[in-house]
């Protein structure tokens, strides 16, 4: 009992060094009573203040753990999950893929332009040369933009993987109190400016320019 | 000592655009024996079936690395002597340290120029 000893009254510890100063004489049947009675009382005493203590200190541990669910089921973790993540990386990996394309037609031209200047004249094939030269140096932009959206897409999922750590270690209450956003449906009505603010599209969720066309030709 | 221009070159890396540009600044230096693989167990098969007197390696590639793919070239009895220059986006000291201690003969990073791969192919190969 450290705890009651450390806060033990100072009526009791008179008692009790007086007990040990004595004790070399026999106690009688009344001090001992007296002195269990009061360290019994001294430890109800502190029992009780420190369990109201660790009470508090639980109950606040609750409160704490009950807002943290509430802010990371506000974030969501589902649709960071099944929505946000996949959306953003496959948004980068289409950057990759249409800068890659980008970069191979400027190199196939890049090419045929320097096969051309070899039948050229001087100075006109070495200035030729040279700025295809400088083509093909600023070309490395794609090896390196590629390399950190790599990075990027990589950090994205680590962020993902943690937030899921998390809202699996604090339980169903978190899903629970996930709510979806209300879907808005093309035509309904409910459309605002930012809804339309989606930016360019993925290929395979595009409609292409004839689509698009048809589209323009039912509201003529 | 001239430098044999028509030597076999070994360039290696994962992205298909930094062959091409590679290819093409070695081609407009001379160089025009080259050949390409995309990753550095694919560069290893190539060496061991025939000698390149030159090896330009990315770092950052799967399933074996560019600095993994120098060990292995400095570890080996028959290719140990292969001039190697790395090419990469890793520009951090300890990462030019590590090659170093790898045995690269010399290093390039991304993005780099004309000038730049001429002045260090001939640091490697001597003056062309």
């Amino acid at each position: 009992m450290t705890a009651s000893t450390a806060v033990a009254s100072p009526d009791l510890r008179q008692q009790v060094q007086a007990a040990l100063s004595e004790s070399q004489m026999p106690l009688t049947d009344a001090d001992v009573a007296r002195i269990v009675t009061e360290i019994v009382r001294n430890t109800d005493v502190e029992l009780t203040q420190l369990d109201l203590k660790v009470f508090q200190e639980i109950d606040s541990l609750a409160k704490y753990i009950q807002a943290a669910k509430a802010e990371i089921a506000a974030i969501r973790p589902d649709e960071i999950r099944d929505d946000f993540v996949p959306s953003a990386t496959d948004e980068l990996d289409a950057v990759v893929a249409a800068t890659e394309e980008a970069t191979g037609t400027i190199l196939d031209n890049a090419e045929k332009v320097m096969e051309a200047a070899g039948e050229l004249e001087e100075p006109t094939q070495s200035n030729l040369i040279e700025m295809v030269t400088a083509i093909f140096e600023a070309c490395n932009f794609q090896d390196i933009t590629g390399q950190r959206i790599t990075k990027v897409v990589t950090t994205l999922k680590h962020i993902d993987e943690r937030i899921q750590a998390l809202a699996s270690i604090l339980g169903d209450e978190v899903d629970r109190a996930t709510v979806p956003d209300a879907v808005v449906e093309v035509g309904s009505g409910k459309l605002d400016d930012e809804d339309l603010l989606n930016g360019p599209q993925l290929p395979n969720s595009a409609i292409d320019q004839d689509e698009i066309d048809k589209l323009m030709a039912e509201f003529d | 000592m001239s430098v044999e221009k028509s030597m076999p070159v070994l360039i290696v890396d994962d992205y298909k655009t930094m062959l091409r540009i590679i290819r093409n600044l070695l081609k407009q230096l001379g160089f025009e024996n080259v050949e390409e693989a995309t990753d550095g167990s694919a560069a290893l098969r190539k060496m061991r079936e025939r000698g390149f007197g030159l090896v330009i390696s990315d770092w950052n590639m799967e399933p074996m690395t560019g600095l993994q793919l120098l060990r292995e070239v400095r570890a080996d009895g028959q290719l140990r002597d292969t001039p190697f220059i790395m090419i990469t986006a890793e520009s951090k000291k300890e990462n030019v340290v590590a090659a170093k201690e790898a045995g690269v003969s010399n290093y390039i990073v991304k993005p780099f120029n004309a000038a730049t791969l001429k002045t260090k192919l001939e640091a490697v190969l001597g003056a062309f």
